[in-house]
């Protein structure tokens, strides 16, 4: 940054602290507003409470049935966070089009707000609304990541589909060919590895997503969580938390690996 | 009459005028070269031949038709009929040479024959035997960013000798080649299409090869025909006069595709 | 020309391609129970078209505002308050995890000693559990444990932002240049020192700019934590959509919308004026 550079420091230092304490008072005010009493928290009986709790944690349970339910779990859960994906991609590349501008302005802003609502609601609280549409179950959570993950690819493919050079799709409509043909031979060939680079991505975060979404009700490893926390079987709940976390780690080592092999190479 | 001109003008949308009372008759087979200074007006012509500009006045008769008076879809159908050669083909850098050169037939193929194309090359001789005319063959299913210019140039040709096209438009096709490639290209080039019975307009920036291939040669300059002339008909008094004070614009650099890249930060 | 009609060399690879996607796919689409039918059943419609007409107007009334203030301002504190928790924990977890501070690499070209190394492993493998750990799982756990409310938030953030904090500290550490940090610690002064002195005034900038980041992200989860009870702004549109209130769920999302934009540009002010 050249202008703070440029101007002398002292100018700069009295907001500075200004808002530093007004960060501590932030700080302050938060833990006075919610009442929290760490004090309380640490001290006397709750600490060994929770450790008794936290205990029962530490004796997951291993046996043959619960794991063959929790590997289903995880299936489900990756095909929840797959499909759901898929079907975003699909949903977030026909609203692209219309907000990269190719369908005039009223076209791109429609859409634009389209996607930005999309977007700007999380995942769990579209599953929350979808399970109140569709039922309790692995559906609702496809249908909640596809809504929430349309809004982020449509907008992430309008950039591309903007930043991508027209004179190949031009020159296609100038020798005859129709607009879905100048956009598939024109168009996609630069476009789709930015298009899947991005699908990826989001896959691996609705994975992680997925995992949690049961909490509402949409199936998955959430669901089975949520359920053995609510019956108080902690042991089971101990496996599933690691499944998940098992989960989580090897898909952030797969597309680590992913990334160096192909992506930066 | 393949190509009617009459007194047609245009001017971009910046205010400049670009051509202004063209007059020109191309007959159906004829073989034309369009010569002239850099910015003289020559890659607009082509343009507004090939359907891509509308001509701000005079009318404008292709393969007998008028393109701006028909429907949309017409046009298409008429545009199917005209190949345009491009100075830099706008070849998407993945694509594969296969795919590139199949294109040419898009506008005379249905959506999903067009499709399916795109999944599994459906005419990989046609596509062979385009490309063996231009010494291409061996580079069928290679990508189109492993090619040099010069290579691009000649699939842009296959592209459109595929297409088959009643008039072919071609914009500087042989700029990226050595002079002796060149020539053999566009000898080629003349070759299918007196073969074939098509018309051919080529702007070229090398005067000797329009003068060696060409029995019709028009000078352009300043958005105004200087001369239409057999080539036994041009002396260098009248080259001089059509090259003279010649000022070389900025070469516009073609935009590099952009890496790809996923930066986005997780909330 | 020896072979008149050349093979697609890709022909094959697509296909198998093709086979394994539909092969993948197909167990994908039982699996997840993919049903869109289910949408747009006759009950189903009916009861989702009522609850949407209740949208509109939203709710306003005195009571409900001052509700929907309070849980604003729970949402927020919940934010704040996790993030100085985390910030508790993850620097001192950042400063044992980084290897800009180690005594045994300064002779060794910066390659710290294999036991240096392994001591730095139970430190990084805490910090990678804690942010492996999706915060709404240790939301769930934390409310099982110190019951309903903001508590169960706070915790939960202040254990997943440690981890992620931590780990992103560490980089930031390794990143700047280590020579006055180096010079500092050859010349005898404690290692913190050297932080304070070598480190810090490199990596501060980059250090704040990314807190205010995680706290805006922080708001986002403070209120999806709260489907599961953990308190804020979701717990009472979890309550509210239980009770099929259209107009209340549709003040909240519009709440909550507000609050994320607001966030963004506050965190955007911050770091501008930070850094």
């Amino acid at each position: 940054m050249k202008t703070s550079e440029e101007r002398p420091c002292a100018d700069k230092r009295p907001g500075n602290y200004a808002l530093l304490l007004a960060l501590l008072v932030t700080v302050v005010a938060s833990f006075a507003f919610l009442g929290i009493d760490l004090g309380a928290l640490v001290g006397g009986d709750s600490l060994s409470q929770m450790g008794r709790y936290a205990g029962n944690f530490f004796n997951p349970d291993f046996s043959a049935p619960h794991l063959l339910a929790i590997g289903q779990g995880a299936l489900e859960t990756l095909a929840m966070s797959a499909i759901g994906t898929l079907l975003a991609a699909l949903l977030g590349l026909l609203l692209a089009l219309p907000a990269a501008g190719r369908f005039g302005w009223l076209a791109l802003s429609g859409s634009r707000l389209l996607l930005n609502a999309l977007r700007a609601i999380p995942e769990l609280v579209w599953a929350a609304l979808v399970v109140l549409a569709a039922g309790l179950g692995p559906n609702a959570g496809t249908l909640a990541l596809a809504l929430h993950t349309t809004g982020v690819l449509g907008r992430l493919f309008a950039e591309a589909l903007e930043n991508t050079p027209s004179e190949p799709a031009e020159a296609i409509r100038l020798s005859g060919g129709g607009h879905v043909a100048a956009f598939c031979y024109g168009t996609l060939p630069a476009v789709w590895p930015q298009l899947i680079a991005y699908s990826l991505y989001r896959w691996e975060n609705n994975i992680r997503m997925a995992s949690v979404l049961g909490f509402v009700g949409a199936g998955g490893l959430g669901q089975m969580l949520y359920v053995s926390l609510s019956l108080f079987q902690q042991a089971q709940a101990a496996t599933v938390i690691l499944a998940m976390l098992i989960l989580v780690l090897g898909v952030d080592a797969f597309s680590g690996w992913v990334r160096q092999r192909w992506v930066s190479a | 009459m393949s190509v009617s001109l009459n007194g047609v003008g245009l001017t971009h949308a910046n205010g400049q005028v670009a051509l202004s009372e063209i007059d020109l008759q191309v007959k159906i087979g004829e073989r034309v070269a369009i010569i002239g200074p850099s910015g003289a007006g020559k890659t607009s012509l082509l343009r507004l031949l090939a359907s891509n500009l509308q001509p701000s006045s005079g009318q404008i008769h292709l393969l007998g038709q008028q393109p701006w008076r028909l429907g949309a879809r017409q046009r298409q159908q008429l545009r199917a009929r005209i190949g345009l050669i491009h100075q830099a083909p706008p070849l998407p850098p993945r694509q594969r040479v296969v795919t590139a050169v199949l294109a040419g037939k898009l506008g005379q193929w249905s959506l999903g024959k067009s499709l399916l194309n795109l999944l599994h090359p459906l005419d990989i001789p046609g596509a062979q035997a385009a490309l063996a005319r231009l010494d291409l063959a061996d580079k069928l299913f290679e990508r189109c960013d492993q090619l040099s210019g010069g290579q691009l140039q000649r699939v842009g040709i296959a592209r459109v000798l595929y297409q088959a096209p009643e008039l072919i438009l071609a914009d500087e096709p042989v700029s990226a080649m050595d002079p002796v490639l060149a020539g053999h290209t566009l000898s080629v080039l003349n070759e299918e299409v007196s073969r074939r019975g098509m018309t051919l307009l080529a702007s070229l920036h090398a005067v000797e090869l329009a003068l060696a291939h060409f029995p019709r040669i028009i000078g352009v300059r300043e958005g105004r025909i200087v001369f239409d002339l057999p080539p036994a008909a041009i002396g260098a008094n009248a080259l001089d006069a059509l090259y003279a004070n010649e000022q070389l614009p900025a070469v516009p650099a073609s935009a590099a595709p952009a890496p790809v890249s996923v930066q986005i930060p997780r909330c | 020309m020896l072979n008149p009609l050349p093979r697609d060399p890709a022909a094959l690879p697509r296909l198998a391609l093709t086979l394994l996607a539909v092969l993948l796919l197909w167990p994908g689409l039982v699996l997840s129970e993919l049903n869109l039918a289910l949408l747009f059943d006759e009950q189903n419609a009916a009861n989702m078209g009522r609850f949407l007409a209740d949208f509109w107007p939203l709710a306003q009334d005195r009571e409900f505002l001052r509700l929907l203030g309070r849980a604003t301002l729970e949402t927020l504190a919940i934010a704040t308050a996790g993030m100085t928790l985390a910030l508790l924990i993850a620097i001192p977890g950042a400063l044992l995890a980084s290897r800009a501070l180690s005594l045994s690499a300064l002779y060794r070209g910066g390659r710290p000693a294999w036991w240096a190394q392994a001591l730095r492993w139970p430190v990084r493998g805490l910090l990678i559990v804690l942010r492996s750990v999706p915060e709404i799982v240790w939301a769930l756990l934390f409310v099982r444990a110190v019951g309903l409310g903001p508590t169960a938030g706070v915790l939960a953030i202040a254990i997943t932002y440690s981890g992620m904090l931590g780990k992103v500290y560490a980089e930031i550490f390794e990143s700047v240049d280590p020579r006055p940090s180096r010079a500092l610690l050859i010349a005898g002064s404690p290692r913190l020192a050297a932080f304070a002195y070598g480190i810090l005034p490199n990596a501060g900038a980059e250090m704040l700019s990314y807190t205010v980041y995680r706290w805006e992200c922080a708001i986002r989860a403070s209120v999806v934590m709260g489907f599961v009870g953990a308190g804020g702004l979701g717990q009472q549109i979890d309550l509210s959509m239980r009770m099929f209130a259209g107009g209340e769920v549709a003040s909240m999302l519009l709440t909550f919308l507000l609050l994320v934009l607001l966030a963004d540009q506050l965190s955007r002010l911050l770091r501008a004026r930070l850094l």
